[in-house]
């Protein structure tokens, strides 16, 4: 026991920080307490409608259902794998919703409920962890791009296609604008420190939408950061912003505000959506070894669909016929992916030789005719016998 | 004709004698005028035009939205080229020396390379990335690096060398219209070897891009090379002729994919086939053309394939780099070892 407490004290005193000059306590921007309270801010005023807000809610709803079908899809071996949304449903769904048709988000693995906004169909999300494909969808359909694995990989791509933005003069009040999606740990990257650079030094139209879900698998915020996420913003010399990930209605306040910045030729911002990844980091992970669960106790009181159906009732705007339109809604689309998760086929394994170039390759076509002629030799075996 | 491109003696469409450097610069200058969507991008590549010269004066002429002065961060350079072809733009990274490649390399395996197949084709990512490769200029270590097998290992990237002006003319060119993604090696060291460049000649009369050009006709032995070897092993073959030996001297061109079709045809001609690169032969691409070469000319082959090329050191100090490099000599020594057996 002593040991264990001496271990502790070591490990409060390497995570204690030196006196800086940035402020004591960030402002966390909220528009929806857990309580369900709509409060104004004078920076990011959002006029919606009872139709929109309704709307939301439905998005937030459907997406931890689509989520909650692919957790079990994997629990019975329909997946290999799932990288679960299940808190950061208010992040997504608010920034996604924040987008307009024309603009480009780049997502990481987790982005189910921003895929949901872009109209992607949930059983292709599916087909990445199923293993039938690496993607699944068309990212110029949705403009929305493929899941990318390799963490913050994807910043710079967004960073790129923003100069793009600038280069087709495609900016102003009807303007394009780049999103990016990583997480607290991608904030470490390499990848991830220059894309900031290169969206500050060339003013690119993009936004830096990163999801603090508090955890890198088994690694707390405190081993990537020292100081709050968004604070990073101001050494690279655009603004930082932090907003209550659990609240819908401030993601998409604080997503528009920027994106429409961007948009008009003012530069790239970072905003920290600061939530909780409520479940494992993959389907393959036991977060009980490594966090409390008086933790998870503590967020679930901070959940974000909760709190928007607390608002609903209270403003009167929906009453109980509307929730269940919701769930039943809900489970016919639950019932959905999981349809077309079992009815997806495997891929032929002939496929594995295409499109991997723009031109036909003469050595890809050989090693596909030996690998045809090596099945085959088995159906020939097989009829023979 | 702007104030960058040399006059060509004798009238408007007689050959130019350039420099490799000048006829790279010339490509890419002729590919920016075709294609407004191609876009230069890398380290010291504007007002400087480049360590080795060979974006001089692009920028000047077609402005800092085409011609970029990038952070110094080579991830950065082709994540972001990445994100600008998504848009629909051909950019042209130049790495500024192979040992700077690394930082890049994520972004070139792990993304470049597999953005296609990622997306079954709906995606095609038109970069080419221009990489001074290999030694013999006396530079500190990472500048004298050969990487080439390790892109030629990772599906979904084509890679290419140039050797001499005349084609690296042509072939830059080819790089940049190639809907796939293209790593483009320049021999650092034959940035000064000139040669004459048909500026006028249209690529539709050059060798495609993914072709091995023969550079000297032989019988009885094949020397395949690449890159800064090109030279050497031309010299080699005529050094050898003086001793009544007759070598064919084929420049690869493309490493990925390989022309194996006249690689096969020399070697079953000659019989005897060496391979000489500056990288190491351990897992090079020397290795790879013995193994095909093997399998597929095994019954017309007088000797065993033999590699030539770098030691399975790292990169030596450049005092002693002549040792490690293969020269001349060392060629022709492999060429009466492949005659021993």
């Amino acid at each position: 026991m002593a040991v264990k407490a001496a271990g502790q004290a070591a490990s409060r005193s390497r995570t204690r920080h030196r006196p800086t000059d940035q402020p004591a306590k960030p402002e966390l921007i909220q528009l929806l307490t857990p309580e369900g309270e709509h409060t104004e801010h004078p920076d990011y005023p959002l006029e919606l409608t009872p139709q929109e807000v309704k709307a939301l809610y439905r998005d937030l709803v459907l997406v931890r259902r689509i989520d909650f079908e692919a957790i079990a899809l994997q629990r019975q071996g329909e997946l290999g794998i799932w990288a679960s949304l299940l808190g950061q449903e208010a992040a997504q769904v608010g920034s996604g919703r924040a987008l307009g048709p024309r603009d480009m988000a780049f997502p990481t693995y987790r982005e189910h409920g921003v895929a949901w906004c872009r109209g992607v169909d949930p059983a292709k999300l599916l087909e990445l962890y199923r293993g039938v494909s690496h993607g699944g969808w068309n990212p110029k359909e949705h403009n929305f791009h493929l899941y990318t694995i390799v963490i913050g990989a994807q910043t710079l791509h967004a960073t790129g296609y923003a100069m793009g933005i600038q280069r087709d003069g495609a900016l102003g009040e009807d303007g394009e604008a780049a999103i990016v999606y990583f997480g607290d740990g991608a904030t470490s990257q390499g990848d991830v420190n220059e894309a900031f650079i290169w969206a500050s030094v060339y003013n690119a139209p993009v936004v830096f939408f990163c999801q603090n879900n508090q955890w890198a698998i088994s690694e707390p915020l405190d081993r990537q950061t020292r100081i709050p996420l968004y604070q990073r913003a101001r050494g690279f010399g655009f603004p930082g912003l932090q907003v209550d990930g659990n609240d819908v209605f401030a993601c998409l306040a604080v997503t528009r505000h920027a994106m429409q910045a961007a948009r008009e030729g003012q530069g790239p911002t970072l905003i920290e959506a600061f939530t909780y990844r409520m479940g494992a980091h993959t389907t393959t992970d036991d977060p009980t070894r490594y966090r409390l669960s008086a933790e998870l106790e503590a967020w679930k009181l901070k959940d974000p669909i909760e709190r928007v159906r607390i608002y609903l009732i209270r403003s009167g705007v929906a009453q109980e016929d509307f929730f269940a339109d919701v769930r039943a809604e809900a489970d016919q689309v639950g019932a959905g992916v999981r349809k077309a998760c079992l009815e997806m086929p495997d891929p032929n394994p002939l496929s594995m030789f295409d499109n991997i170039y723009a031109e036909p390759s003469a050595l890809l076509a050989e090693e596909r005719a030996q690998l045809a002629a090596y099945l085959s030799s088995f159906v020939a075996e097989e009829v023979g016998r | 004709m702007t104030a960058g491109t040399p006059a060509a003696p004798g009238g408007a469409d007689a050959p130019a004698r350039l420099t490799l450097s000048k006829a790279l610069n010339e490509g890419l200058r002729k590919a920016m005028e075709n294609d407004p969507k191609v876009l230069i991008m890398g380290e010291d590549v504007g007002k400087l035009g480049g360590v080795f010269r060979v974006t001089d004066g692009l920028q000047k002429d077609f402005g800092e939205d085409r011609v970029l002065d990038t952070p110094l961060a080579e991830s950065g350079i082709v994540g972001t080229a990445i994100g600008l072809a998504l848009r629909g733009y051909r950019p042209v990274c130049e790495i500024q020396f192979d040992g700077f490649v690394f930082p890049a390399f994520d972004q070139i395996v792990s993304q470049l390379a597999k953005m296609a197949y990622r997306s079954a084709g709906q995606l095609r990512l038109p970069v080419v990335v221009r990489i001074p490769f290999g030694g013999g200029i006396g530079a500190v270590e990472h500048h004298s690096e050969s990487p080439e097998a390790l892109f030629v290992h990772t599906a979904g990237l084509r890679v290419v060398a140039c050797g001499e002006p005349a084609d690296a003319y042509a072939m830059i060119q080819q790089a940049i219209r190639c809907d796939d993604p293209v790593i483009f090696f320049e021999p650092k060291r034959r940035y000064w070897d000139r040669t004459d460049v048909d500026l006028a000649g249209g690529l539709a009369a050059a060798l495609p891009i993914n072709r091995a050009r023969t550079l000297a006709s032989g019988t009885d032995a094949t020397l395949l090379c690449y890159g800064p070897m090109v030279r050497t092993c031309v010299e080699a073959a005529t050094a050898a002729s003086e001793e009544g030996r007759s070598l064919e001297v084929i420049d690869l061109r493309s490493l990925s994919p390989l022309d194996t079709e006249t690689i096969f045809a020399s070697v079953r001609r000659t019989g005897r086939c060496l391979v000489v690169h500056e990288a190491p032969v351990t897992g090079g691409l020397g290795a790879e053309i013995a193994a095909r070469v093997s399998q597929e000319c095994f019954y017309h082959l007088e000797a065993p394939v033999l590699r030539v090329g770098g030691y399975s050191t790292p990169y030596p100090p450049s005092r002693i780099e002549e040792y490690y490099l293969p020269d001349l000599d060392r060629v022709l020594d492999a060429v009466d070892h492949a005659f021993g057996y």
